[in-house]
């Protein structure tokens, strides 16, 4: 006697705990055991790009903080950068130095949400309201220079638009040891435990040869042993006068991206600690910056990236000499990360997706742009 | 006993279970709460205190909501069934010498079997409910359960050759006449019995039935208002049922220096294992499903009868 067993159709998203946004899974299962995943996004779909066109260079900003809400400094700043490129414009000194620091401190802030959401998914409660502690420190110096505390508008074509409040930097240097103590907790919390460490450990393999056809980057591609890190290969802003290592592991496992993503976060407190020593008086943004009416770009077209938390991010700027772009393209690393997704989920069971899904840190604003 | 003296002890058993549950829930957010570096509830009332009082009031007010796809007459029996067993159990707990419904001469198996039965309610859940989360988190639930059973049995076993009673007072009687806990003799019982017992109670790290970030909310995931309020009694009915064994198999029932009487030595030991529970769903990311039963079936199953085998080479190496 056979009994007749069918796969069954599991929706997974829109509105499900773990999608961690309005993302959805469409999973065929047998058992628990997936044998069909396809990824259905555009759930947040805003038609940034478009909206772009009909924007002055500087009021396009605000939209950038909305890709990846959790890194929105490095998206103001690539952006700026882009169109720096077109204009041929020099950026003050201090200004450089004020934008490496809010970014870092913004990519510290954005891995320890991915640091806290992802133990949630694995289903370990505490770790979140650990990470939102530290999270906050980060966010607290990023409202005080910026006056927002998520979505910052802050970095300006030309320099920022805020200089760092009196004491600023030195409250800035206080918090890093602060974090850097804290940080050392989460190891002993989490890293070493049995449970944790069996539920990742050989867990969404990526292999270098994945990771180059499917054009992943960022903490995804160095744990599995791919190093790139366009602060590195093509230093950008100030960040080659700083000495820093990019942490990279073979294994391209659930664990390796774990650990990489820890170990990045000593790197950046590394970066803003020398930052904060170095960084020298003088103006925070060009004088023409200041008359955003009269931001003309000649005819041209510029790319600029960065390494961004979740990968690399990149602004395709096309200028025909008006105060509007003529078209933005943005490249988004979460759009480009999660396209994966469908192939290395098949033969997992559900909790493996959530644990995959999870070590991807996508963010859905980022995917649908 | 006559038949209206049980009746007013199960009453008022039921009565101080209802405050037992309300205040164990309130007891888990607090440690919750200041292990994760935050108050917990403190709005309601003094120190929280009428906190799980009102948020069962606002489940009781809740629209009763019965999906259209349900199979309606399994989908309401399913909370009660959940909760009947765990509540009858009580009945052969020995809350201190005087205090207890029957002197059960199976008391053991009687505990045992009654409680397997909960698993039930967990499968009706999630079968009646049409929805496809249920479905997958009482699969889970009945397998684990079903698995986890046979480890919890055997840990016990030890103490039932050593004894030589199935009679849960016997038990205790025993440990009084040797003067020795059984969590010293039967340690390894004790540490399978403690993790059989999560696995039993769907705690975390083995809360895999109702794995929020996979599963919604597992086998309850439908239901809504005073069911799904019912289903949280169960659970921690069931809680408070195991600690209870727990304290009366391992650590000695109300046995106790005499300036506290037996029912309160009874009742902070099992505060003890409830705070235990607390303590791991805080601190411990949730096992795989696969890991889960490997260890059952591996390592726990084994041991729980190697630990049989121990134990009955040393009862008759000491003749006890």
């Amino acid at each position: 006697m056979s009994i007749k067993t069918e796969t069954m159709t599991l929706n997974m998203g829109p509105q499900h705990p773990s999608t961690h946004g309005v993302f959805r899974l469409l999973v065929e299962v047998d058992g628990e055991t997936i044998t069909k995943a396809e990824p259905i996004m555009g759930y947040l779909h805003r038609g940034s790009e478009k909206l772009a066109e009909r924007f002055l260079y500087t009021q396009f900003i605000p939209y950038t903080d909305r890709l990846d809400y959790m890194n929105a400094m490095t998206n103001n700043y690539v952006y700026c950068s882009a169109i720096e490129r077109l204009l041929e414009w020099e950026v003050p000194e201090r200004a450089e130095y004020l934008r490496v620091i809010v970014m870092e401190l913004n990519r510290i802030a954005s891995h320890l949400v991915w640091w806290g959401t992802y133990l949630l998914d694995i289903g370990a409660l505490s770790p979140f309201l650990y990470a939102f502690r530290d999270r906050d420190h980060c966010l607290d110096l990023l409202n005080e220079i910026s006056g927002a505390r998520m979505t910052f508008n802050y970095v300006r074509i030309g320099g920022v638009k805020w200089d760092a409040p009196e004491g600023w930097v030195d409250r800035v240097k206080e918090k890093v040891k602060v974090l850097r103590e804290n940080i050392n907790e989460y190891d002993t919390l989490v890293t070493g435990n049995e449970i944790f460490q069996s539920r990742t450990i050989g867990v969404g393999k990526l292999s270098k040869e994945q990771i180059l056809d499917w054009g992943i980057s960022g903490p995804l591609a160095r744990a599995s042993g791919l190093k790139m890190d366009v602060r590195k290969d093509e230093p950008y802003s100030v960040y080659d006068r700083f000495d820093f290592d990019i942490p990279t592991r073979e294994e391209g496992d659930v664990y390796a991206r774990y650990k990489v993503r820890i170990d990045e976060l000593y790197e950046s407190l590394k970066i803003i600690e020398q930052a904060c020593e170095q960084i020298p008086d003088g103006d925070i943004i060009t004088k023409k910056g200041q008359r955003i009416m009269m931001i003309k770009p000649p005819a041209g077209e510029a790319y600029t990236r960065a390494e961004a938390s979740k990968g690399e991010i990149g602004v395709y700027a096309i200028s025909n000499g008006k105060n509007k772009p003529y078209r933005i393209k943005l490249r988004r690393p979460s759009f480009v990360n999660v396209a994966i997704l469908q192939d290395l989920l098949v033969g997992q069971n559900i909790q493996n997706l959530v644990a995959i899904f999870g070590s991807l840190d996508i963010v859905l604003g980022e995917v649908d742009a | 006993m006559d038949t209206l003296m049980m009746f007013l002890y199960a009453v008022a058993v039921l009565g101080a279970l209802l405050g037992a549950v309300t205040y164990a829930i309130l007891f888990e957010r607090k440690v919750i709460g200041y292990m994760q570096i935050r108050n917990g509830p403190n709005r309601h009332g003094p120190w929280g205190l009428f906190q799980t009082i009102a948020d069962v009031t606002k489940l009781l007010m809740k629209e009763d909501i019965i999906p259209t796809a349900a199979d309606k007459k399994i989908f309401v029996l399913a909370p009660v069934i959940a909760f009947a067993p765990a509540f009858t159990v009580f009945a052969v707990i020995s809350w201190s010498d005087t205090i207890y419904a029957a002197d059960l001469n199976i008391g053991v198996l009687y505990f045992l079997g009654v409680s397997s039965m909960t698993m039930l309610g967990v499968l009706m859940g999630g079968w009646s409910s049409n929805n496809k989360y249920s479905l997958l988190g009482a699969i889970r639930g009945v397998a684990q359960m079903i698995s986890y059973e046979l480890p919890l049995v055997l840990s016990v076993l030890g103490i039932v050759i050593l004894v030589g009673s199935l009679n849960l007072r016997d038990i205790v009687y025993f440990q009084a006449e040797i003067g020795l806990w059984f969590i010293i003799p039967q340690f390894l019982a004790f540490v399978i019995y403690i993790i059989s017992a999560i696995a039993e109670l769907n705690r975390s790290p083995f809360d895999l039935p109702e794995a929020e970030s996979e599963l919604v909310s597992g086998y309850h995931t439908e239901y809504t208002g005073f069911r799904y309020a019912f289903f949280m009694l169960a659970e921690y009915t069931y809680a408070i049922a195991i600690s209870a064994f727990a304290t009366t198999l391992f650590l000695g029932g109300w046995l106790g220096p005499a300036f506290l009487p037996g029912v309160a030595w009874f009742l902070l030991k099992m505060c003890l294992f409830m705070f235990l529970w607390f303590w791991l769903r805080a601190t411990l990311p949730r096992a795989r499903v696969d890991h889960l039963m490997q260890f059952g079936w591996k390592v726990l199953i084994p041991l729980a009868l190697l630990n049989i085998v121990i134990t009955a080479i040393i009862k008759v190496w000491m003749g006890w």
